[in-house]
């Protein structure tokens, strides 16, 4: 082979640290996607920003939003970063019931988040006003339904975690996984934050 | 139960297609045979299907180019045989609907499905060894990225037997790819391909970034790099920030064609130049993702022939890195008529012609770095002064058309064809056959024929000025791109010299199997044990060719650019391996096969086909099986494994001995 052509000398030894940081190399590449998976939500933003005055004759966002039930789901999503945030403090300190218990409330909250928005769009669809009625709406759904979406696959992460931790343990396969699922789920919440403020207060206004 | 599927899918009235369709599967047939009777599947399936290894990995990108290349080329040559035919009225030998497929089918295989994986298929052979590691930083997703880019090749293939491509131009513009004008299932196709193919190449771009970023060797700093890493770092920080636009884009277009919404449509509030506006938002960083790496492999070939180190390191750097951030700010020039108002072209117009600085810095260091330097005239070497040429002209034309006021007249004229054939030719084409050449002995242990590769070379630069340099003239007389046939029968002269050019490039696509057939049966007399035979400069020249798997049984240590290349000079020119008898080894980490990857990737086939045809139950059938292969790996613990050290010592020892005994 050899990498052994010019650099080793016989006698001389060096330790090899390979992989040596492979949670911290996951974590980089995880942070890596989330700002790949931004640029996703921006041209959503984007498309948003262009087609919501398109309401075709249609109901604008004015008509539409009830910002008291939006921001009952912007709490429960808030919480459940918090309960999160208490469920990283477990693993921490490698407490396995506390995090799952604390993860088990995170994704009650985040079913509840995803429940109000089903409803939202249940509601919606049934009066006439689904995704085909302008572009306006075809973009509200589409930025607003990627981003349910993004929270229902995280609760199926979280569910995996669910099964999987009990059966493997905290472990250095499974700690990273919390880690970026912790990740994924703040980012979500940052993504909400400026959802609620850009499409539901101001189309309010 | 079957969707919009049925019989009359399979094109029988048309002779062309079904005849080629014939050829394939009798190819096919034929490729099976020789596998199962030479009793290879088992072989192929834990060498090379389930492989994490990135050098096997580049191997099979790069051979799927070359196929697909065939595949696209033969698009090609039919396009210009129609346009030698149908002038003044005649109607040549292609329908407008055979016609329009094709033209789309070309462009989208070239891109997608030739020149990506050209580059990727490269990225992945070379830079885990330029920067000294044993494998990329997430193996398994290396693995997936190819088995989706694989995936969508199989759609695109399929097409072309089952149903029907789109026809509407490579990047498929709305509203023409709505399903008011594009009802069939050929858009169908286009969009599952690219999707599925691009979440592969978004994968791929995150891998290689962390990979670069985190598992550089001890003393590799950022500014120690080899060239063609760094190129490649900044063209996988495009894929990162630009793919994403294209998988947006193309979901929206999917809404708009499945489930009736109106991102794009004419009417119900949609917003057509929104579509042209983010696809070209991904579509131009997209090729300076292709020509970027290109210009890495130039720069190697150029420092390693020309014997000096690379002109200009840290100009090169930095002009790749101003390139790449400056991709993002022209997408408005493809569409300058849109509309946007004289400010905006402005800026536009100003912002491409900018583009052409730091590209301009690149050519003279690359001409700096041959000057005195001891040139030689290798294959690599034609193809690179090929490029610089080409290029060089195909930059100018490029800021003509920067130009808002000419871009008025050029738009969509076969001036346009011309440029971007240019570029990409001369640049990514060129650049993918040089770096094939070069590093081909490292991933195989032996060198390719040098009087083949230069007839290659050859038929493609005159190939390439007599089928286009016919096209820029063709433009000043009104030549329109993407004519099935035009009555004009003036313009006949020109094109069919476009047909001869296009003839030649023919003679160097055959030239080129015939350097791999006759390199391959000489392969014994060509073998290369130093795993050196360019008196190369970076590390992945210090390894065995092609290198054991675990890539370096010592992680090397590096203390400046062209380390490798300073510490043969060191030595008199002459790299001694240190003898394994008198060398402590350890277990070596590495991951291991995954079954995983080509089963997703198989699941996704299924899942692109179910929805090109509204199968919906198979579509859900298919979704499951890629989450519970997804599912099956993750509870998986078994993914790793040691090389105990005596295996390595073992490896090192056969290596050495070789090399002393040709010594």
């Amino acid at each position: 082979m050899t990498t052994d052509t010019m650099t080793n000398q016989p006698g001389i030894m060096r330790t090899d640290e390979e992989h040596a940081d492979t949670t911290g190399m996951k974590t980089y590449g995880f942070w890596i996607y989330l700002m790949s998976d931004l640029i996703i939500f921006g041209c959503l933003f984007a498309t948003y920003g262009v087609l919501h005055n398109n309401t075709a004759g249609g109901p604008s966002g004015k008509d539409l939003f009830e910002l008291k039930f939006v921001l009952g789901e912007t709490f429960l999503l808030l919480f459940s970063s918090f309960t999160y945030g208490l469920a990283m403090l477990a693993m921490h300190r490698d407490r396995l019931g506390q995090l799952m218990g604390w993860l088990i409330a995170t994704f009650v909250l985040g079913a509840g988040f995803v429940g109000m928005e089903l409803y939202e769009f249940h509601h919606l669809i049934s009066e006439g006003y689904g995704p085909d009625r302008s572009g306006f709406l075809s973009s509200f759904f589409a930025l607003v339904g990627t981003h349910g979406l993004h929270v229902s696959f995280g609760l199926l992460w979280m569910l995996i975690m669910l099964i999987q931790l009990p059966i493997k343990g905290l472990t250095d396969k499974t700690r990273p996984r919390i880690l970026c699922l912790s990740l994924f789920w703040h980012f979500l919440d940052i993504v909400w934050i400026c959802v609620f403020t850009f499409v539901y207060l101001m189309g309010v206004l | 139960m079957f969707g919009k599927l049925s019989l009359e899918a399979i094109p029988y009235h048309e002779p062309i297609v079904m005849s080629v369709a014939v050829v394939m599967a009798i190819v096919g047939a034929y490729i099976v045979g020789w596998i199962t009777f030479n009793k290879k599947w088992i072989y192929l399936w834990k060498e090379w299907i389930t492989s994490v290894d990135h050098k096997k990995l580049g191997i099979m990108y790069f051979l799927v180019a070359l196929v697909m290349l065939i595949r696209g080329f033969s698009d090609a040559i039919m396009m210009r045989t129609q346009q030698a035919m149908a002038a003044g009225g005649a109607e040549g030998y292609l329908p407008p609907e055979h016609y329009d497929q094709i033209f789309t089918a070309h462009g989208v295989i070239m891109i997608f499905f030739v020149a990506m994986p050209m580059v990727i298929g490269l990225m992945n052979l070379v830079v885990p060894l330029q920067i000294g590691a044993r494998d990329v930083a997430f193996p398994f997703l290396n693995n997936l990225s190819f088995w989706l880019f694989a995936a969508g090749v199989v759609l695109v293939n399929i097409s072309l037997v089952v149903g029907e491509f789109a026809k509407t131009g490579w990047l498929a513009y709305a509203p023409l790819s709505e399903s008011t004008y594009s009802p069939g299932v050929g858009v169908d196709y286009w969009i599952w391909a690219l999707q599925i193919s691009g979440v592969g190449t978004t994968l791929t771009g995150i891998n290689f970034f962390v990979t670069i970023m985190k598992m550089r060797t001890k003393g590799m700093t950022l500014f120690r790099m080899p060239i063609f890493t760094w190129t490649s770092l900044v063209a996988n920080g495009l894929i990162i920030a630009s793919f994403p636009i294209l998988t947006a884009t193309i979901a929206m277009l999917t809404l708009d064609r499945y489930l009736d919404f109106h991102f794009f449509t004419n009417d119900l509030g949609g917003n057509m130049m929104m579509y042209v506006n983010l696809i070209w938002a991904w579509g131009h960083p997209e090729v300076y993702i292709l020509i970027l790496p290109a210009f890495g492999v130039f720069s190697e070939v150029i420092a390693t022939f020309a014997k000096k180190r690379l002109f200009g390191y840290h100009t090169m750097v930095w002009a790749t890195v101003a390139i790449g951030l400056l991709s993002f700010m022209v997408w408005l020039h493809h569409f300058f008529t849109m509309g946007a108002g004289a400010n905006v072209n402005a800026f536009f117009g100003i912002m491409t012609m900018i583009i052409a600085v730091p590209t301009g810095v690149k050519i003279f260091n690359w001409l700096f770095t041959m000057f005195r330097g001891r040139l030689e005239f290798t294959s690599p070497v034609l193809w690179t002064l090929g490029f610089i040429i080409t290029f060089t002209l195909g930059g100018m034309t490029g800021v003509m058309l920067a130009v808002p006021a000419a871009n008025f007249v050029l738009h969509n004229s076969l001036f346009v064809i011309a440029h971007f054939h240019n570029v990409i030719i001369g640049g990514v084409v060129f650049g993918s056959l040089a770096g094939y050449t070069f590093w081909f002995p490292k991933a195989f242990g032996f060198t390719l024929n040098e009087k083949w590769g230069k007839r290659s070379f050859w038929c493609w630069i005159i190939g390439f000025y007599l089928a286009f340099t016919p096209l820029y003239i063709l433009s000043f007389y009104g030549a329109v791109r993407r004519m099935q046939s035009y009555p004009n029968a003036d313009w006949q002269p020109l094109m069919i010299v476009a047909w001869v050019g296009a003839v030649f490039i023919l003679a160097g696509i055959l030239c080129t199997a015939i350097q791999l057939y006759v390199s391959i049966r000489d392969r014994k007399a060509r073998a290369d044990v130093t795993g050196d035979p360019w008196n190369g400069r970076t590390l992945e020249w210090s390894t065995s060719s092609p290198p054991p798997h675990y890539n370096f049984a010592h992680l090397p240590v590096v203390n400046s650019i062209d380390n490798f290349w300073e510490e043969k000079q060191r030595r008199g020119g002459q790299a001694l391996p240190g003898n394994p008898e008198q060398t402590e080894y350890q277990d070596i980490h590495m991951p291991r096969n995954t079954v995983a990857g080509p089963v997703i990737g198989a699941f996704s086939i299924v899942l692109g086909f179910a929805l090109v045809w509204h199968i919906w139950w198979l579509a859900g059938a298919s979704a499951l099986g890629i989450f519970v292969s997804f599912i099956m790996r993750v509870f998986n613990d078994d993914i790793d494994y040691h090389v105990p050290a005596d295996e390595v010592r073992q490896t090192e020892t056969e290596h050495y001995q070789q090399v002393q005994m040709q010594a």
